[in-house]
């Protein structure tokens, strides 16, 4: 195991670069200039107030905003190992989704069963046997650690089961496409204590296979899961650094205002 | 002072109440008169007509003598229209409903369009039965035929249609389709897994009441030359020999049961009157067993989907 602190001095290995990112809605400018690395098999966290852009700028990276007209972006975002830019025109946003899974700040099943939930990213890909099927969704279940609680009805309906079972089940819907970096949009802010405790033991668990982006409201959360945290504030990127270098020692004034609860 | 206050506040509320319930009073009169006319009505057709229904009734064809008649002609003149103007207007009005609500831009020329769809709803069906006269019947030669009937309804009830499936595609959440589009699903199935499925109960219904309004139409058929006095069936769907299927009876002419009612109650005899309430009854029966279907299927989708 490599001692994390040592990669605090040095280089971290970047799976996904923002190269002065910036984002229009119509003629809104949401994110300015936003320059981050996303380190591989790490939770980064987006903190900062609402309406400060962590959610656009999540957003950006399944190219979420093209479903809608009038967005723009400008700038980069390199995805490693083949360095090419998903923002770029010529790649298609479905490879990007395909690549980069996402769950959202509400649960949000499909009034499918929670079999053909977690199997729904396999079938867009045209994998229909069964036996493959199966094999994959039991796997996802089991990485999104709700295996155990479903197992016994894979084919009942998901609406049946509690908020944080839903989440659950969300995640591995996103995980059932092997994806190789998971964005989680406030995926607690709808839980209860216990189950936001349960989805955070599972972003811990899931940091080992994949890299994590995370926007959370709640410093807490962003302080008991992340490796690394960025500020962000009006669209702009304030502080980045190791979470705990964030959370003692920030090196900006309105790094410090903010955690410590002088306003937000 | 303290009491004088709070005895003028006891009294507005008073006041306020009085209207309240005067309003309520107003409304249950409203309704109870609408409902009772419309009883009374439905009454005298039953009166009048059930003693008159048969089976020779509806296995009769039309005849010089009231005792003789049916509605053969006329009940299977309906059915086979209807099964043309479905077959045409459900693709077609679904495709543009989802059209509209999931591809279409939102820009100057959709909500032109969007509002050109409710001017069309609003048309009153002669001046359709006037428009298919002109084109499908003269311009394009297909006679005063059963297909023509179909494409004439068809025209009247997309707009229904379409309105109906934008309704209903609109009240599934955006956060549906973005989970859709979020593991790399496009936009069509997205549509296909989704939006449709899940939309499907308000679509039915919709279906079925523009279905169930083109029945009863009576105007435009007659503009296009509908028959009112037909004693033979239109050419089977079915014939013994290679391809077995036919659409020989697409070209043929017709009646549907409204015209036949509207023939039968401008004749002097008053057993034609009578013949023409038992066909009104049957009319009623199958737009009310449409209606049953329609309320069935929106029972049926909304209790297994919720948000």
């Amino acid at each position: 195991m490599v001692d994390k602190r040592i990669m605090l001095t040095k280089e971290l290995t970047a799976k996904a670069e923002s190269k002065n990112l910036s984002f229009f809605y119509g003629k809104t400018q949401a994110l300015k200039n936003i320059s981050l690395k996303i380190a591989e098999k790490n939770v980064t966290a987006l903190i900062g107030p609402s309406g400060c852009g962590k959610t656009t700028y999540l957003r950006c990276f399944n190219r979420m905003h093209d479903l809608y007209p009038g967005n723009r972006y400008e700038g980069e975002i390199c995805l490693s190992p083949q360095n090419i830019n998903i923002l770029d025109k010529s790649i298609d946003p479905l490879e990007v989704r395909m690549r980069i899974g996402m769950v959202f700040q509400k649960p949000n099943p499909f009034p499918k069963s929670i079999y053909e939930n977690v199997a729904y990213g396999l079938r867009v890909r045209g994998i229909s046997r069964r036996s493959v099927l199966d094999e994959k969704v039991e796997q996802a279940l089991r990485g999104a650690a709700i295996w155990d609680e479903v197992k016994d009805r894979l084919h009942s309906l998901a609406f049946n089961l509690s908020g944080g079972q839903l989440q659950r089940i969300c995640i591995a819907r996103a995980l059932a496409n092997d994806p190789e970096i998971l964005l989680f949009d406030e995926p607690t802010s709808a839980l209860d204590p216990t189950a936001t405790a349960r989805i955070e033991e599972l972003v811990t668990e899931l940091k080992e296979r994949v890299t994590i982006i995370i926007v959370t409201h709640n410093m807490q959360q962003a302080g008991r899961v992340s490796d690394y945290t960025a500020f962000m504030y009006l669209g702009e990127l304030v502080e980045f650094d190791r979470t705990e270098k964030i959370f003692t020692t920030p090196s900006k004034k309105l790094t410090e205002d903010y955690i410590t609860g002088r306003f937000g | 002072m303290e009491k004088n206050h709070l005895l003028e506040l006891h009294k507005l509320i008073r006041k306020h109440k009085l209207y309240d319930n005067l309003f309520a009073i107003f409304g249950l009169i409203a309704l109870f008169s609408a409902l009772f006319i419309l009883f009374v009505l439905i009454l005298d057709l039953v009166n009048t007509g059930y003693p008159r229904i048969s089976q020779t009734f509806l296995t009769n064809f039309p005849s010089r003598f009231p005792e003789k008649a049916g509605v053969l002609s006329a009940g299977v003149g309906s059915i086979l229209v209807m099964l043309v103007t479905a077959f045409i207007a459900i693709p077609i009005g679904v495709a543009a409903g989802v059209y509209l609500e999931e591809y279409a831009r939102k820009n100057w020329f959709t909500a032109l369009i969007e509002i050109n769809i409710t001017n069309l709803a609003g048309v009153p069906s002669i001046v359709f039965g006037l428009m298919a006269l002109g084109v499908f019947v003269y311009k394009f030669g297909l006679g005063s035929s059963i297909l023509t009937a179909g494409l004439t309804l068809s025209l009247l009830i997309l707009p229904i249609i379409i309105t109906a499936t934008r309704e209903a595609i609109r009240t599934i959440p955006g956060h549906i389709r973005e989970a859709s589009m979020a593991v790399g699903a496009t936009k069509w199935q997205t549509v296909k897994h989704h939006v449709l499925p899940y939309s499907m109960g308000g679509i039915l219904t919709g279906i079925v009441i523009a279905l169930s309004r083109a029945i009863g139409e009576t105007a435009p058929l007659i503009t296009i030359g509908a028959l009112t006095f037909i004693a033979f069936l239109p050419h089977p769907p079915f014939i013994p020999e290679a391809p077995y299927i036919s659409f020989q009876w697409t070209m043929d002419a017709f009646t549907v049961l409204p015209i036949q009612m509207f023939n039968w109650i401008s004749r002097p005899q008053k057993e034609f009157h009578v013949n023409a309430a038992a066909a009104g009854l049957i009319l009623l029966s199958l737009t009310l067993a449409m209606n049953a279907i329609a309320i069935f299927i929106r029972y049926h989708f909304r209790k297994r989907i919720k948000w």
